[in-house]
């Protein structure tokens, strides 16, 4: 539509133009979204920052707050939560993409890769009670695996279960969510890697090997690492499956904040999950920032069509 | 489901702000039961039913129903009254029932009455989080003086050892050395953040001839236990002791009665082993703010009279007024069945035994049976 043709067709007066107030009612839309965002995550998130900073009588403190850096049990909690979350990411990362990569060079649109997708599409969000109870049946003493280990291997770490009630059953637990999460974040940029490119590299004389060297590395290495770091944060944060298959509530932070406001036994303090948590919210923006800067380079390469 | 606590409770917190509505200030009579103290002062119970059947409904938080059979409680507290129950956050803890009543004040979702554990009950004591309420046979509870009326000595759970028959008749603690229990025992909770679980080393260290003030031989006995690999960290659940990944469970009775019932009806054995008679008395109170005070103090009434005390009776827990009902005949057979000689009275931590006790195990729990 050339201008001649709009000014004929729109109103005279540019403010009240239908074109106008089709580009300002495109916000319109957003503002349900803004609206629960603001109320599940924006004043959560102002509250929890605030309350950090308050002493038991409500007024400004940075006690309790600065109070946690010397805490051997907070720090070691802490560290606990980084270790567990920069394992599995990583982990579940690498497997992951080898995963999405056997997935990429089968053939789309079998059974297999409609199954695999649905499969990790429902697993990536298998966590909790269930996840624990699902591990405790089938590796946990009793549990299936291990009672027939017992008979068939029994000096197999299958017939001797205390590796899953520890941080490296934790491991393996969280790695359970977090490779299909990496299939399903991985997967899309995978399939954007162009055949051409191949094909490119191969007519120049390029070896496989440089191929990758050159060309799919450094093009897969933005959106890998930025897969990762969601990774990352999906274990950092997660709750529910820690606190029911490890009783110790200064084991991980998020354990350590529910002790915080629920203790029974006279452990409540209000500040001081507030100020953990606000620890955390400190460790998810650094993260989620990389990942913004991340996308940035990822997104130029998706242009490319 | 994976998610931050933090996050869920500001949430809940959010959408229940969010959800508020003002209260509506019903027309009421002549009688303002927000500030009733005992039924006598109200007229009479044939009022305060009246004016609870006028309100409707009753909130109750952090009930579930396996728990000292709070199930047929509130069954029967619908079905003798007509009135609506409004059953918040059954997994809920002490602590969390407080918070939620704080957030919703003034609104209609506020909990009317609260189940508390003590050192809770004793933190809220004279904040005006309570409303001072006597019932009937209020004098005839143990150690109900204590609360001044603000809340009342509800029922006992005594700590015990809950074991698949399978594997035979424990008779001492040492039994559970034995290799066939490897990963077998659990606690339910940490001490440091449930009072089930601090109870359950409480029971332990006495029956090893411990004290309240000192629970280090407790704590020894765990940690033989972890090293052995007996004792598993793992949070037992309902669906882990049904399906025996967690045979052995160190809880209230009020809990494992529930277990032992549902594993009869199954035709498989679950038996108690009470090495020593510990427990923690739990508190009923009428909330400040409760939206249906007649309800809520007829609640009161209902459950620390003949009725409930022989509902927890049966469900497993000792109730305060159990004494006084077996010495006026009151007490139903089945009660006392359940109960039996042992678990009428039990030993009780004071709130700063159970704070020292804190404050030593926050080092030397992780120490003894950490991962």
């Amino acid at each position: 539509m050339t201008q001649a043709q709009y000014s004929r067709t729109g109103s005279a007066n540019r403010r009240t133009g239908s074109r106008y107030w089709r580009s300002k009612s495109a916000y319109l839309g957003v503002i349900p979204f803004f609206l629960f965002a603001s109320v599940f995550l924006f004043y959560p998130t102002l509250n929890v920052v605030t309350g950090a900073f308050r002493d038991q009588n409500s007024q400004f403190s940075t006690k309790v707050l600065f109070g946690l850096l010397e805490s051997n049990t907070a720090r070691h909690a802490f560290f606990n939560s980084l270790e567990i979350s920069a394992i599995t990411a990583s982990v579940g990362a690498i497997l992951g993409a080898l995963f999405a990569w056997a997935l990429v060079t089968g053939k789309p649109g079998t059974d297999f890769y409609r199954i695999s997708i649905a499969l990790s599409s429902v697993l990536a969000q298998f966590g909790g009670v269930m996840l624990t109870f699902a591990f405790l049946a089938t590796f946990g003493f009793n549990g299936v695996v291990s009672s027939l280990a017992l008979k068939v291997l029994p000096n197999s770490f299958l017939a001797n279960s205390s590796w899953l009630y520890e941080m490296s059953g934790m491991i393996v637990v969280y790695t359970f969510f977090q490779i299909p999460l990496m299939v399903l974040v991985f997967l899309p940029t995978l399939e954007n890697l162009r055949p051409q490119w191949r094909e490119a590299s191969d007519s120049l004389g390029g070896k496989p090997l440089e191929y990758w060297l050159r060309i799919g590395i450094p093009i897969l290495t933005p959106s890998f690492v930025g897969a990762a770091l969601l990774l990352f944060v999906n274990s950092f944060s997660a709750y529910a499956t820690a606190a029911t298959l490890i009783n110790l509530s200064d084991f991980l932070t998020p354990l350590q904040i529910a002790s915080a406001l629920t203790s029974e036994v006279g452990g409540a303090n209000p500040t001081e999950a507030k100020s953990l948590a606000l620890y955390m919210v400190i460790v998810v923006i650094i993260v989620m920032t990389l990942y913004a800067l991340l996308r940035r380079r990822v997104s130029k390469w998706e242009q490319i069509r | 489901m994976k998610f931050n606590k933090f996050t869920t409770v500001s949430v809940v917190a959010t959408l229940s702000l969010a959800l508020s509505i003002p209260m509506m200030t019903s027309a009421s009579a002549a009688i303002n039961y927000a500030e009733i103290t005992s039924a006598s002062k109200g007229g009479g119970m044939g009022r305060l039913i009246a004016a609870c059947k006028a309100e409707g409904q009753l909130n109750v938080i952090a009930l579930p129903h396996y728990w000292a059979d709070y199930g047929s409680m509130i069954a029967g507290f619908k079905a003798t009254y007509g009135v609506k129950i409004d059953e918040a956050n059954p997994e809920g803890s002490s602590q969390e029932e407080i918070d939620a009543a704080i957030t919703n004040k003034g609104t209609k979702r506020s909990p009317d009455v609260f189940d508390l554990g003590v050192a809770i009950a004793a933190k809220y004591k004279g904040t005006g989080t309570f409303a001072p309420y006597k019932t009937k046979f209020w004098q005839y509870i143990d150690n109900a003086e204590s609360g001044d009326g603000e809340y009342t000595p509800n029922y006992t759970g005594i700590l015990t050892i809950g074991y698949a028959g399978k594997f035979g008749t424990v008779t001492k603690l040492d039994d559970f050395f034995d290799p066939k229990f490897k990963g077998a025992v659990s606690l339910n909770g940490d001490p440091l953040g449930s009072s089930a679980a601090m109870n359950g080393l409480f029971m332990i260290n006495k029956a090893l001839g411990g004290t309240f003030d000192d629970v280090s031989k407790g704590v020894a006995w765990f940690k033989k236990l972890k090293d052995l690999g007996n004792f598993v960290n793992v949070n037992p659940t309902e669906a882990t002791i049904a399906s025996g990944q967690t045979p052995v469970v160190i809880d209230n009775g009020y809990v494992q009665a529930g277990v032992q019932k549902k594993f009869a009806a199954a035709g498989v054995s679950w038996k108690l082993f009470t090495p020593a008679s510990v427990g923690s008395t739990y508190n009923s109170a009428v909330s400040a703010w409760a939206p249906n005070p007649a309800c809520a103090r007829l609640w009161m009434e209902y459950t620390l009279g003949e009725t409930g005390a022989n509902i927890w009776a049966i469900g497993g827990a000792s109730p305060t007024i159990f004494q006084w009902l077996l010495k006026t005949g009151r007490a139903s057979a089945a009660a006392k069945a359940q109960i039996g000689k042992s678990r009428i009275k039990a030993d009780r931590a004071t709130a700063a035994q159970v704070a020292a006790a804190r404050v030593y195990l926050k080092t030397a729990w992780p120490a003894a049976v950490g991962a």
